[in-house]
This record gives C-alpha cells, structure tokens and sequence, in this order.
C-alpha cells in the first residue's frame, strides 16, 4: 500500500497539480456560469434548440474537414496544413458551376440534379487538388525528418491561397440561393432551418460512409495496415504509395464536400475562407484525438457545439458583456481542457492501435 | 591592422552620420526631403486593396488618381509618384504597411489609412519616420481625440469623426422610424466598436432602450447564435456599423432567427458598398445605412464623378473617393506651400515644415465641403446622410446616392 503511494508520488510531477488545478477552476467556472445563465432564465427551450441545431450544423462541417486532417495524420504522422486550402479549392470552383445553374434558372427548375453536379465538381476538384499535393509536395519529402513536410505544407497552403486568388480574383462571391432549401419546418415551438437540416443530413450520411468505408472495405483495411506499420504492410504486398494517395483523395472528397455544405450555410466563397475553418478543424481533430476517424467526427461536432452554446451558456450567466466575441477564446479553452484531463483527446490517438 | 581600419571605417561612418543628421536638424526639426531635378514626390498611399474589404481602398485609390491627374500628374514641375500598400483593414495590416512605407525615405507625405484599425498602430510609425498622413476615411474619435498622445502629431483626416455619425444613426432611429429599443453589434475594430458605442449612448440619451451591446469576430460565419441572444431582447433595431464580410453574413442571418423577422436594420459606412449588395444578396434590401451626405457635397463632385465614370467605366464602389480627393488635395496644396525651390531645379521639403502646413488648412474648397483642420487634425466638414437600399440598388449593384433622411 504503501509502496504504491509511493510510485503514485513519483510519477505525480509539479506540473501535473498544477493543470489539475487550472482544469479545476475552469471546469468549476463554466458550471457555476452554466447554473447563474440557467436559473436566470434568459433563454427558452427553442432557444437552446436553435442554439444546439446551429451548433450541430457548424459543428458536422468541422467533422468532415477533421477527416483529412486524421486520416493524413494516421498514415503520415504529419500535419497537412494546406488541408484548408483543398476544402476552399472546391466550392470556390463550383461557385462557378453553381453561378451558371444560377442564371440559366437550372437550379431552381432542377435543384437536386444541380445540387448534385454542384457537389460532385467542388469533391472532384477538392479531391483533385489533395492528390496533386500528395504527389507534389509531400512525396518526395516522406524520407526527410517530420518537420520538413509540416514546413512545405505550410509553404503549399499559401502557395494554393494565392493561385486561387490569381485565378478568381481577390474579392469574395456571393454563392446562389437553393429556393427549396429557403425557410424552415416547424415543430410546434421548435423549428429547423431547411439547409441546417440539409447539411446535418448529408454530413451524417458523408461521415457514415466514410466510416464504413474505411472499417468494411479491403482499401479502406489497407490504409488501416498503412497507418500501423508501413514497412510490414508493404512486405505484406500493399501497395504503399497507392494507399496514401488514396487517403489524400478521400480527406479531398470529404473536404469538398463540407465546403459546398460550409458555402450553403454562409452563401459567400473567397480565396481565404479555408483558414478559420481548417484551423477549427484540425482543433476538432486533436480534440477528438489525432489519427482516430469516430475521434475526429465526435470531436468536431463537440467544437461547433461549444462554439453555439457555450458563450450563452457560460458567460451570460458570469455578466459577460458581449461573450460571443469570445467564442474561439471558449473553443481553445475547451481543447485545454480536455488535453489536461486527456492528453491524446477525447478518444485517444491513433487510427487502429497505440504505438509503442 | 585589419581590425583597426574596420574600427576606424565604423567611426567614420558614425561621425559623418551624425554630422548630416545634425545639419539636418538645423534646417527642419525633424529632417528635410531633397528632391532632384527631374525627380518624382513621391506620395504613398496605404489602404485596403485586397480581400474582403478592396472596394473601400479601391474607391479612395481612385480618388488619388484623379486629384493627382487633376493636378496634371505635376507639382512645381516634378512629377507625382503615387505608390500602393495593401493593409487589409486589420492592425497587424496596417502596422506592416506603415513600417515598410517608415523605411522608404523617398516618401514625402501619405495618404490613409482606410481603416481606423490599421491606423492606430501605423499612424505613430509614419510619424516617427517624420511621415504626415491625411486619412480620407478613418472615422474613429480615438484618432483625433484630445488624449490620443504626440505620437498621434502627424495626422489628419478629411472625413467625419463618428461621434457625429453614430448620434446622426441614433437620432434617425429615434426621431424618424420611431423605435424604442435598438441593439448594437460590433466586431472588435476600433472603428465599429466607437460608433457602436456613440450609437448607444445617443440613443439612450435620446429615450431609447439599449437590449444588447453585441460584438463578433470580423472572421466570423455563423452569426446565428449571436443573433438569437440579440432577440431574448426583442429589438426594433439593429445597428452594426462593421464591415462587409461580417455585415454580410449578419445581413443574411437575421432573418433566419426567431424574433427578428421584422428588425429594421442599419449599417454605417464601412459596408455601403455594392460589395456589401454582393455578400448580402436581397436581404439587403429595405436596409438603412449612415454615410456622408453625397447631395451635400460641393459643385465640383459632379464633374468628379463624370471623370471617375470615364476613367473607370463604373460608379464610386464605396463612400470615401470625395474625401480621398480631398486628402491628396490637401497634401499637395501643402507640398507646393512649404518646397524651397533650389537654384538647380531641385525641391527641398521639411517635413516638420509640412505637417505644420497641414494642419494649417483652413477654409479649403474640397469637394465634400469647406476644409478645416483643427489642432488634432480634424479637417471635415461633416455632412451625414441617412440611404435606404432598394431592389434596384441590390440588382444593379449601385449604392443609392440620395440620402432618405437627413439631421
């Protein structure tokens, strides 16, 4: 017994008690926040449902985007940078389809088909974009040490935002209005956002898939031995270089995807919207617990629910003045948080199994 | 011996450092600019050109030019050399743009910034360099307040201070649409944070209830959730005096968000722009924004604005290219003023002389009214205008140019 006090006392560094400490306050804050906003009663059921519904809706693009970060990170160990610049490459391109539709009428007439081409152009072009990097820039790196390729992604990003604004200009796009998907359904006092719902739908659909993709399929099995051990997996015959591609041309396609449903939600593309998004992504991403795919979707929908309700939730109750200008200083402080009481995120790290 | 001439080279160049700054310093305070023969002025201008917010540095830009070319491109026989720094209407923008243009000594005056962000760090830069820069649209007070500290010396600007157009956008909401509660959102800027403020306390001081004092982040999307605490408050009324890419994306929320179907809303003159049409689409319309009075201004605009149409095929993108007009109006009257011609055909100009001289403008006939500068370098005359956005404005991208109200 003693003994074991003892081992206890030695791994328990200084360092330790005092993270503790920090997590202990600002977990005791947020609740006795979450009890003062509570008890003042400030906000009605359909508040806290529209907060949660617009927090689910931003949250489900965070988690497609977390997927290219985690999936890379599972079979790389690096951090590709330039992902938010593959999720900006896609509906910024489609904005041109999309525009078309547009004014042709199409897109009233036909809203599913073009939705669908819509879609379809911003993944191919997303997916088309990621694989290039691969090829381009990160290839040739993957014998150097890690943060060589970190350096180039960052170099890839800027690279990638100034092409695009050299091809489609500097200023910002307005992206067209879906009329079918205008307005809301109503449940009694509760109400959903027609495109909310749309993009809570098809993020759930694209998540879905892409689970099963990776957990059923024979591809999906060879990124997973990939991610393990590339060395053994190539002496079991998989064709290593193939299989990164491959990882790079589903985070590109899941990427695109959430920058049609990003570009639905917010009606407006330009050659920087990648940055803020791709930044809360990866957020979402070591949140969740780097290199775990259900880590990445759990943890970006946790952000984006933080991000809506947390500044009411809070700090109203604390007599905040304006709290949500503090939205991103709660979100950081929530990956804080959880790393104290979690280093390796909410699921822990790794695609298949931890690593010595 | 090799270290020994090194150590003397680095002396010589110390003491004959100092024996120019010293005779400098005999002449003008602060250094003096010589401009040879043939020379160009060289006059920077740093304003947003790039992103979101280009229309407000483009509208400005082009109101340089054609005061430069209404100049014939000359002043005392030496060409004008105009030259561009983008500053992205953020203070890290603004506060690398100032430094690049502090290091450049060629530069004889500046106009900007456009952003009152950019130029509460840039502006003290410029004048540590001995740099004066005459802003055609920074509107926060801060900049011209009597507390904002000597390294504020060397700048001026010929647009309104918003303590006049936040109370003239409290006094509308007050006086003309009647409402009792309003709710204000700003994004952190020096510039929407001041008039938001100004806002407030007018409407209050006028009878209105204040619900909320919002602000967001200017990278900001989703402005749902901010818009759904503004409606626990049920406002009549939202002021958001920001700019395009936030003004946008709260332009078309709004009415997405229980409670507030009916708000009247108003923005400033940060987001009255065609670019704002764009980003907002047909929310934008039945909107309110606050601005300088076009109407107001002075017989000349109307050939300003038939040249502006020649030179560049479209109507003004944003309020600011009179004022902009205005500025370099005034640094070259300045220049022509205080340059000692040398008997060699060069120009010599203090630059301590030229601040002085630019804060002596009195009584200029500009385009947006009489120009005056006061001892803290406020030079407008300001008239402010109240528009109301139609279907037309939004379709044609142009923005109304005549005001629906005025104080």
């Amino acid at each position: 017994m003693l003994k074991k006090w003892r081992r206890l006392k030695e791994r328990i560094t200084p360092t330790d008690i005092v993270m503790w400490v920090i997590g202990g306050a600002i977990l005791a804050l947020i609740i006795w926040g979450s009890t003062a906003t509570i008890a003042a009663g400030r906000y009605n059921s359909h508040h806290w449902f529209d907060f949660v519904i617009f927090g689910l809706a931003q949250g489900s693009i965070y988690a497609l985007i977390a997927m290219g970060y985690t999936l890379v990170y599972g079979v790389l160990r690096m951090i590709n940078f330039a992902h938010s610049e593959v999720f900006m490459s896609g509906p910024y391109t489609a904005y041109f389809v999309a525009a078309a539709f547009y004014r042709s009428d199409f897109l009233d007439q036909h809203p599913f088909i073009s939705l669908l081409v819509i879609f379809l152009v911003a993944m191919i072009t997303s997916a088309g974009i990621a694989f290039l990097l691969e090829r381009i820039a990160y290839r040739p790196l993957r014998a150097a040490p890690r943060l060589i390729p970190l350096i180039t992604a960052i170099g890839a990003s800027f690279f990638l935002q100034y092409v695009f604004r050299g091809l489609y200009g500097s200023g910002f796009q307005a992206y067209p209005v879906v009329k079918i998907f205008e307005g809301e359904w109503a449940f009694g006092e509760f109400r959903i956002l027609r495109f909310h719902a749309l993009v809570i739908v098809a993020a759930a659909l694209l998540l879905a898939a892409l689970y099963s993709f990776i957990q059923r399929t024979r591809i999906g099995k060879a990124i997973r031995a990939v991610s393990e051990d590339k060395e053994a997996s190539y002496m079991m015959g998989i064709d290593v270089d193939k299989m990164i591609s491959t990882t790079f041309v589903i985070g590109g396609l899941a990427a695109g995807a959430a920058g049609v449903l990003y570009a639905l939600m917010f009606k407006q593309v330009h050659f920087f919207m990648g940055f803020i998004p791709g930044i809360k992504a990866f957020t979402a991403a070591v949140l969740g617990g780097i290199g775990n795919i259900p880590g990445a979707m759990l943890g970006g929908i946790f952000l984006g629910l933080i991000e809506s309700v947390g500044p009411s939730l809070f700090l109203d109750g604390l007599g905040i003045i304006a709290p949500y200008q503090l939205k991103d200083a709660i979100a950081f402080t929530m990956l804080v948080l959880v790393l104290i009481f979690r280093p390796t995120g909410i699921l822990g790290e790794r695609l298949a199994v931890k690593k010595a | 011996m090799k270290r020994f001439l090194m150590m003397l080279f680095v002396l010589v160049m110390v003491v004959s450092f100092s024996v120019i700054s010293v005779t400098a310093q005999t002449k003008d305070k602060i250094g003096e600019i010589k401009i040879k023969k043939g020379e160009p002025i060289h006059i920077a201008c740093w304003f947003v050109i790039a992103g979101p917010d280009a229309s407000l540095g483009t509208d400005t830009k082009r109101g340089v030019e054609i005061a430069a070319e209404d100049k014939g491109g000359k002043l005392l026989g030496h060409p004008i050399k105009l030259s561009f720094q983008d500053t992205g209407c953020n203070a890290e923008g603004g506060q690398a743009a100032a430094t690049k243009l502090a290091a450049d000594p060629t530069i004889v005056a500046a106009i900007g910034s456009n952003c009152s962000s950019e130029a509460k760090p840039g502006a003290p830069i410029l004048w540590k360099a001995g740099i004066a820069t005459v802003s055609p649209s920074n509107t926060a007070p801060y900049l011209t307040d009597p507390k904002r500290g000597p390294e504020y010396d060397g700048y001026l600007r010929t647009c309104h201070n918003d303590k006049v157009q936040g109370a003239v956008a409290a006094e509308f909401a007050i006086k003309q649409l009647k409402v009792k509660k309003a709710a204000t959102i700003h994004d952190g800027s020096v510039y929407a944070e001041q008039l938001a403020a100004v806002f407030a306390e007018t409407f209050k001081k006028l009878g209105g209830t204040i619900t909320a004092q919002e602000a967001v982040a200017p990278t900001d999307t989703d402005m749902r959730p901010v818009l759904t605490k503004i409606a626990t408050g049920k406002p009549e009324f939202i002021y958001y005096p920001i700019f395009i890419a936030a003004g946008g994306h709260i332009t078309r929320q709004v009415k997405e968000v229980k409670g507030l179907e009916k708000v009247a809303l108003m923005g400033a003159d940060g987001i009255f722009s065609p670019d704002f049409y764009k980003a907002a689409g047909e929310t934008a319309i039945g909107m309110y924004h606050s601005s300088p009075d076009f109407s107001a201004f002075a017989g000349g605009y109307k050939s300003f604005l038939e040249k502006h149409q020649k030179k560049y095929g479209e109507k003004p993108l944003a309020p600011f290219h009179a004022h902009a007009y205005d500025a370099a109006m005034m640094v070259f009257a300045a220049i022509e003023k205080v340059a000692k011609k040398g008997s060699d055909g060069s120009l010599t100009i203090g630059r301590q002389a030229l601040r002085d001289a630019l804060y002596a403008t009195k009584n200029m006939k500009g385009l947006t009214g009489n120009i005056s500068c006061d001892k803290y370098g406020d030079c407008a005359d300001p008239k402010i205008g109240v528009y109301k956005t139609t279907a037309d404005n939004v379709k044609k991208l142009v923005m109304p140019d005549k005001p629906i109200w005025k104080p």
